[in-house]
């Protein structure tokens, strides 16, 4: 079965492939990295110094990955999913052993070139991993407790593995894109709602569970008054900047609140607040409408998918883009408690762009080899 | 069959999963965007303002004090600029470390490490300390140098206070020192206008014109960054100075004065017998205001307080003597104003062999041979005590009394400007009945009349007093701080149109007098008393005769006058002990006061000498060199006076 389907591999001219290529995705991809170029430029007051060279730097060498890897087959990717899993889970693992601290957690390997942050990656490979998973099984199949015994324990293993680092950030990022697959491959909603109520009731002892530094940020998160110079400082500075930047905002590398060093992380976690600062309102909605436009590309593609695995993947990923980008969002304004969670391309961080870059061109690959009929 | 139905529902369960997360999605969008426009166009205001707050800081700028200056223009306080260290306590890591570092560059002291640990622990952890407020250029410019490894610390050019004559003033001009408390409450302006190591004026013209002098502080904008670093000023409001003072002291005659003093405890005063002006106002001994200005140290502080001289006191305003003889023209003009005698009335002094006798008790005169018969302007002239005591019995205390707060005894002079100035006492028998609750003695009376007793004066009472009858008798308004106001033309021409309105049956009621109105019944009666005057210096016999001026231009008349300071017991009569036998504390204050010129007088003055014995030997002799001076600057004086009136 699996040999003839690569026999009936369709063949592509290279023209065709160029064809295929969805040219309005890339454009957008373009136009949000220039922006985020030019917020990082003005995080370092307007000097095209380390930050803005390194991020430069890294959006330009993986957006040529991106382009590059997206005429990778498909089938290669649904092909070595679980190995992408398991490398996934290896490094994760090597983080203990080998991994770089900062400020109290151990999350980076050194590659020397780059600091790898492995939990980056996973947040692609459980998508790619979990499509895979999907992509064989019947939907009658799906409510049975084999099939759902499985990705859950697929799923902890690495969200363990992120908390204990400790981020709990990046380890609700990657739960919540293995928890959007499976809720697109269709396993039964009462299922969901019954893990809700589990995960309601067993609150107070994660509570118990969570580091002091946690537990201060989600009692900040209710009340960032409580402690205006400690844990609640960068949220009220965040929202001083957000909101004195008004309609218009204050004008490029004119922000007062980054350019005074009000603003703490503001080239990683915070650069939406910067960005919103000097471009106001209207700045802010453009960059939300280019997210949206690209989630909508994405899933558009996904919709002319033959393949369930391309479907779930691009859904899938779509969904996860939104979750990164919805959380990073809502915490800087205030509607989340801060968790480490970066916003996609616009922030300053290797992984992350790598994870992005290598996600964007999975789903280009998805679109480009569209004909393939993998696995059925 | 059955796969491919499967897979086809498979598909649609796909899409319609993806409906509910698109919905899901747009519903949290919307969300996130209510959020933003509430942020950034309903709460923008709010925002803006917190954003403001967060980087703009304001810095006070310290006002800059008025300058004070003599009659003269010369300038008696002045704003010299000062190399200071300031320590901004945000900036500091390690204070200890700090202060290690600034010991060694600065060589600080080890009381002056300790003064500022002190400050420290008063101050908020944003404030800015002043670790010393007077370098040295050497010591400033070694600061410079070693900057880089100083954290917080700013080298900073102020200016503070400086006295250039400093112990000839202070009693007049006072000093600065910082504000306290109480200083900030007490005055509004001070509160309004208040810097850290800001200086407020605590005695003397520095405190009582402080609103005036003090200025307006300036207010500095600077934009901050998050760890309160300033990054660049936005605005400056300058600070301004306060009003520059001329005084009506003559330095010269103020520094003559103070060095006539010397080493001795005492007072001069002197006043323009129509305008009131103080043109001299000593006291001895004196102290250094400059020390005051950077915080006095401790055995400064102590050699000071421990003087037994009390430098601190200002004898003219705050001493209160007995007036002794000085007052016997004040009672000789009460007893002619009110009719108890004339001029042909006449006293016999027989000396201590018999002395004035009342009820039993004894009353001798100084002079122990007596002066034999007495006439009134030969009573004044010799200062015969028998007389006096005759004529204060025959006017009573509550007529003298009367007299003698008319003419400027028993209140302040310069009303409430220097907090320190006292009332003095001018007896009555209704005085005694109410603040000693007992009734009056006729010997009491009797001493009163030769200026011992109950009655205390100050010296600048006395000066007033002896102007107003240099005047010829007219109420003249005393002050310190120049007043184009007060005119001389204006002043001269009141008089002139008082001396010939006719009297009113009050003048010898007691009443409020206006400035310049006449307080004399009979213009005749001045006359005689001044008369008498001149006789005691300027005839043999006088007391202060050995003190005239021969040469007509420099001629003045005095009185002079000599206060007990213990009751003179028949023992220390019969021992008759030179002055050097007796005990410092238990010598007699010696008084003099004049006017002059004698034809076509301007000036009064008064001096004390505390414990310096008689008055015609030891205060009389200081009156005749400040009588020349006086005189000789009176056409200087005189030129600046138009000159002032001309930029008016």
């Amino acid at each position: 079965m699996i040999l003839s389907t690569s026999l009936n591999s369709t063949r592509y001219t290279f023209f065709d492939k160029l064809k295929a290529v969805d040219y309005f995705l890339i454009i957008i991809v373009a136009i949000i990295g220039l922006m985020s170029v030019f917020a990082i430029y003005s995080t370092e007051s307007g000097n095209f110094s380390f930050y803005t060279k390194n991020h430069l730097t890294r959006f330009l060498v993986f957006f040529s990955m991106f382009l590059v890897l997206s005429f990778v087959r498909v089938a290669v990717w649904y092909r070595q999913a679980y190995i992408f899993y398991i490398l996934g889970i290896l490094l994760l693992l090597l983080v203990i052993f080998f991994g770089i601290s900062a400020s109290g957690s151990k999350r980076w390997i050194n590659l020397f070139i780059m600091n790898l942050q492995p939990s980056e990656l996973m947040k692609i490979a459980i998508i790619v991993c979990f499509a895979r998973y999907y992509h064989r099984i019947q939907s009658s199949d799906i409510q049975s407790y084999k099939y759902l015994l499985q990705p859950i324990i697929l799923l902890l293993i690495p969200c363990y593995l992120v908390i204990t680092q400790p981020d709990l950030g990046t380890a609700i990022l990657i739960a919540g894109s293995g928890l959007a697959i499976i809720w697109l491959a269709g396993l039964n909603l009462k299922y969901f709602i019954y893990s809700g109520l589990i995960l309601l009731v067993s609150l107070p002892f994660v509570i118990s569970i969570l580091k002091p530094y946690q537990k201060s940020r989600i009692l900040t998160f209710f009340n960032p008054d409580r402690d205006p110079l400690g844990a609640g400082y960068q949220i009220i500075q965040s929202k001083i900047a957000i909101g004195s930047g008004g309609m218009l905002g204050k004008g490029f590398l004119l922000g007062t609140q980054s350019y005074l060093e009000f603003l703490p992380e503001k080239h990683t976690d915070f650069i939406f607040t910067l960005f919103s600062e000097e471009f106001g309102f209207i700045g802010s909605m453009v960059l939300i409408l280019l997210y949206s436009l690209l989630i909508y590309r994405i899933i558009r593609i996904g919709f002319f998918s033959r393949s369930y695995f391309a479907k779930l993947y691009c859904f899938g990923f779509a969904s996860a883009l939104f979750l990164y980008i919805f959380v990073n969002i809502a915490m800087v304004v205030g509607l989340l408690p801060i968790v480490g969670a970066p916003l996609p391309i616009m922030s300053y961080g290797g992984s992350s762009m790598l994870s992005i870059m290598l996600g964007l061109s999975i789903v280009m690959s998805c679109k480009i080899y569209s004909r393939d009929p993998i696995g059925n | 069959m059955i796969k491919k139905i499967g897979n086809l529902n498979k598909n649609k369960i796909i899409n319609r999963r993806l409906f509910v997360l698109v919905a899901a999605k747009i519903g949290l969008l919307g969300i996130v965007t209510s959020r933003l426009y509430n942020l950034q166009i309903s709460d923008k205001q709010k925002y803006e303002v917190l954003s403001d707050k967060n980087r703009i800081r304001e810095w006070k700028t310290p006002p800059q004090r008025g300058i004070i200056t003599d009659y003269f223009n010369n300038v008696i306080a002045d704003n010299q600029r000062v190399y200071q260290v300031h320590l901004s306590l945000e900036e500091v890591s390690n204070f200890n470390n700090s202060i290690f570092k600034l010991k060694n560059i600065i060589s600080l002291k080890e009381d002056e490490i300790k003064k500022i640990y002190e400050k420290k622990k008063k101050s908020k952890p944003w404030d800015t300390l002043i670790i010393t407020e007077n370098l040295s250029w050497k010591q400033f410019s070694k600061l410079n140098l070693y900057l880089h490894e100083l954290e917080g610390a700013k080298p900073v050019l102020s200016t503070s206070r400086y006295y250039p004559y400093s112990n000839d003033l202070v009693h007049v001009v006072g000093y600065v020192g910082d504000a306290t408390t109480q200083d900030i409450k007490s005055k509004k302006k001070i509160e309004e206008n208040f810097v850290p190591g800001l200086k407020v004026g605590k005695i003397g013209i520095e405190n009582s014109k402080d609103t005036d002098l003090i200025g307006n502080h300036g207010t500095k904008r600077y934009e901050v960054n998050a760890s309160g670093k300033k990054i660049s000023e936005i605005s400056y409001n300058k600070e301004t100075q306060g009003e520059n003072l001329r005084t009506t002291i003559d330095l010269e005659i103020q520094r003559l004065a103070q060095e006539l003093l010397k080493n001795q405890a005492g007072s001069i005063c002197v006043m323009d017998i129509y305008t009131g002006e103080v043109i001299t106002m000593a006291s001895s001994p004196t102290y250094d205001p400059n020390k005051f200005t950077h915080g006095i140290s401790n055995k400064d502080w102590n050699e000071i307080k421990n003087n037994k001289l009390r430098p601190l006191q200002n004898k003219s305003l705050a001493g209160l003597y007995s007036p002794g003889s000085t007052i016997k023209p004040l009672v000789a003009l009460a007893a002619l104003e009110y009719g108890i005698i004339d001029t042909k009335f006449s006293v016999n002094c027989k000396g201590h062999d018999h002395p004035y006798e009342l009820y039993g008790e004894r009353y001798h005169c100084w002079k122990k041979n007596g002066h034999g018969l007495m006439s009134l302007r030969n009573a004044i002239k010799q200062s015969c005590d028998i007389y006096f005591y005759e004529v204060a019995r025959l006017l009573g205390v509550d007529k003298l009394s009367l007299i003698a707060k008319r003419y400027g005894l028993g209140s302040k002079v310069l009303e409430d400007f220097f907090s320190e100035e006292k009332k003095g006492i001018v007896p009555s028998t209704k005085w005694k009945k109410q603040v000693l609750e007992q009734s009056w003695y006729l010997g009491e009376t009797v001493i009163t009349g030769i200026g011992q007793g109950y009655i205390q004066t100050t010296p600048l009472q006395l000066c007033l007093m002896t102007a107003q009858l240099a005047n010829g008798g007219y109420k003249i308004k005393p002050n310190l701080i120049y007043d184009k106001e007060i005119d001389l033309d204006i002043i001269k021409s009141k008089i002139e149109s008082e001396k010939n309105k006719s009297v009113s049956q009050n003048i010898l009621k007691d009443h409020e007098f206006k400035n310049y109105e006449r307080l004399y019944r009979n213009p005749n009666n001045i006359k005689l008393v001044l008369d008498a005057m001149y006789g005691s210096t300027n005839e043999q016999f006088g007391t202060s005769f050995r003190s005239r001026h021969k040469e007509d231009k420099y001629k003045f008349a005095g009185k002079t006058g000599t206060s007990q300071v213990k009751r003179i017991t028949d023992q220390d009569r019969e021992l008759d002990l030179e002055l050097e036998e007796i005990e410092y504390k238990s010598r007699d204050h010696a008084l003099f006061v004049a006017f002059a010129p004698y034809d076509k007088p301007r000036y009064s003055l008064s001096v004390l000498i505390e414990h310096g014995g008689s008055g015609s030997k030891a205060a009389a002799p200081l009156a005749n060199k400040l009588i020349k001076k006086i005189l000789d600057r009176h056409e200087l004086r005189e030129n600046i006076r138009k000159d002032l009136k001309n930029i008016t």
